[in-house]
């Protein structure tokens, strides 16, 4: 790990090992620089518990979905259904709850829904050898959206059992005054993150993800099933839209049939910005992790200092912008080599 | 003559109306280096992709280690030993040396369909591997992107030796390296002769053959055309083979490549 060639080719101004770091947790310290400035400028605000409790609340949906679609990132693939299955979810549970179906089902439709959709993004991808999953999943996009108006009858849902919405409402104070304290739904994302992690560095499966996203040719001729796998990428994709669908739908106490909507795009920029190569093959579940706080520290710190929404956006289209660009930059520095 | 590992009698091989391979006979013994050659078109390729289990032939059997055999996957050759080094090596650049080298089997714990992988023993096993075939790199950890080309084709070749291989097939292994790297990956292949391993040459690159090559067969237009051991041959007579031409001279058929 410490001597890569970069070493001997007068590459050296920047070690190989200083590189690396920067590479994995360059991210991370650009979050804690941005919570410091926002500390200084507004350190009653900023740093209330209540405020830093809000921040992972509302940032849990999107670390959801942005943890699925690094799944599918990594294989140079895209997701784009992931806003409207998690709409579809809502939903369908919402349906289920008011119908007085049994709580523990309700819980688990959400995400059976998100596998069915992956599972089909998937089928469609690999069978029916779509050229690019992003046309399988923009057709996705627009079935799902679709069938959630149907089911809803374009209106919201509200309503739900109080189980159904624990995920999504409840606290553990350890001791914090409420509103402050633990977010359930945080403890849900790192569970999700901790075992995705596990998944990707660990097993078989994971590796052979990674080796799509870095040559899919040697992939099949290892003896790896890529249309099996990317089936189950997809799917993961999609099991983590829907979980993401009954944290929201908790938090709001409905489905609502708009929900979601533009949101696969936040999600890409989350993956991205947190370092994760949209060519594939490349990127860290800690830089996703990263990209989510980055954009939620960024909308809430415009809001706390009373920045128009519309500032908002253009700062995150920038953000965007300049993660790819560094990206591009890296990739130049390694084919110097 | 010793046991055959592996022949292939009378293979042909149709693309709907397109003969690729006709009647074609063909045998290697263990620790045999054996160079084909031919010219575009000629065969080489799809006879390759038969013995390492990607095409199915039309017509005839292989024979291995004097049991008939079928391969429906190159998984099934693999299983046997038979193992390709692609031309454009088939490494992930995106990871290390050592994922690369267990691709697709990795060492580790089963769970159902899943295996947890023990990175550490896949870096150890890369490790001393590569020492048996004096591969020297900086680290297993390395990725195969920052690797050179006569690197990445030394990792490629250790790949398809991980796991007691008895045949490997290397497609074109020095058109994409660098002039002063070929000798390096050409001594590895004598190696591999020395373990015991038979290894088949696809090169166009007389220097290739006849550095390394025991025997040579040319293959033309799907069939057999010559084949003779190396030291009953001349490198201009082989460039003949290519073109399909037996039996000039040496001047002759130099003069015919310009």
């Amino acid at each position: 790990m410490s001597d890569t060639p970069a070493t001997k080719s007068g590459f050296s101004l920047r070690g190989p090992g200083m590189s690396k770091f920067l590479e994995v947790y360059g991210i991370i310290l650009v979050v804690v620089v941005m919570m410091l400035v926002l500390a200084v400028i507004k350190p009653e605000v900023f740093l209330s518990a209540q405020n830093l409790t809000n921040i992972l609340k509302q940032n849990a949906s999107l670390a959801l979905l942005a943890l699925g679609m690094y799944v599918v990132i990594v294989t140079a693939g895209i997701d784009l259904s992931v806003g409207s299955i998690m709409g579809l979810s809502m939903v369908c549970l919402a349906v289920a709850s008011k119908a007085g179906v049994p709580w523990p089902i309700v819980l688990l439709i959400g995400p059976a829904i998100g596998l069915l959709v992956g599972w089909v993004n998937g089928v469609g991808l690999t069978v029916l050898k779509l050229p690019h999953p992003f046309i399988m999943t923009l057709g996705t996009l627009n079935v799902a959206r679709g069938l959630t108006y149907l089911i809803s009858n374009g209106a919201p849902i509200s309503g739900l059992q109080p189980e159904v919405r624990f995920i999504g409402q409840a606290y553990f104070g350890f001791g914090m005054a409420p509103p402050a304290g633990i977010p359930a739904s945080m403890l849900l994302v790192a569970v999700c993150a901790i075992g995705l992690w596990f998944f990707l560095e660990k097993t078989n499966m994971g590796r052979h993800i990674f080796a799509i996203g870095g040559n899919p040719h040697a992939a099949r001729v290892s003896g790896i099933n890529v249309d099996r796998t990317l089936v189950v990428v997809y799917m993961i994709s999609g099991f983590m839209a829907g979980l993401s669908g009954l944290l929201l739908a908790g938090r709001t106490d409905s489905g609502f049939p708009n929900a979601g909507i533009g949101i696969e795009l936040d999600a890409i920029a989350a993956v991205i910005i947190g370092g994760a190569s949209f060519f594939g093959g490349r990127g860290t579940v800690l830089g996703v992790l990263a990209g989510v706080l980055i954009m939620g520290i960024l909308r809430n710190g415009l809001n706390i200092n009373n920045v128009s929404a519309f500032w908002q956006q253009i700062l995150i289209g920038l953000v965007i912008i300049i993660a790819v660009y560094i990206d591009v930059l890296r990739r130049r520095a390694a084919v110097r080599r | 003559m010793a046991a055959m590992l592996l022949e292939a009698k009378g293979i042909s091989k149709y693309f709907g109306a397109i003969t690729a391979l006709r009647d074609v006979n063909f045998h290697v013994a263990p620790g045999e280096v054996l160079g084909v050659v031919g010219d575009n078109g000629a065969g080489k390729s799809t006879l390759m992709k038969i013995l390492s289990g990607l095409f199915t032939p039309s017509e005839g059997e292989l024979v291995f280690n004097g049991a008939p055999v079928k391969f429906g996957s190159p998984k099934d050759a693999q299983k046997l030993g038979i193992e390709m080094v692609y031309q454009d090596f088939a490494l992930a650049g995106n990871m290390p040396i050592y994922e690369n080298i267990y691709l697709g089997r990795e060492p580790g714990t089963k769970f159902g369909p899943l295996t947890i992988v023990d990175h550490k023993r896949s870096r150890q096993m890369a490790t001393d591997h590569l020492d048996r075939l004096h591969i020297h790199v900086k680290s297993v950890e390395q990725n195969t992107e920052d690797l050179s080309g006569g690197q990445r084709q030394a990792v490629a070749i250790a790949r398809a030796t991980a796991f007691d291989a008895k045949l490997v097939i290397m497609d074109e292994p020095t058109a994409a390296l660098a002039i002063k790297e070929v000798g390096k990956v050409l001594d590895l292949v004598r190696s591999l002769k020395e373990h015991g391993v038979a290894v088949i040459i696809i090169s166009h690159r007389m220097d290739d053959i006849f550095y390394c090559c025991d025997r040579v067969m040319a293959l033309y237009q799907g069939t057999n055309f010559a084949e003779a051991e190396l030291t009953q041959t001349s490198r201009n007579e082989v460039i003949g083979w290519i073109m399909g031409t037996k039996g000039h001279t040496a001047t002759l058929a130099h003069d015919n490549m310009h």
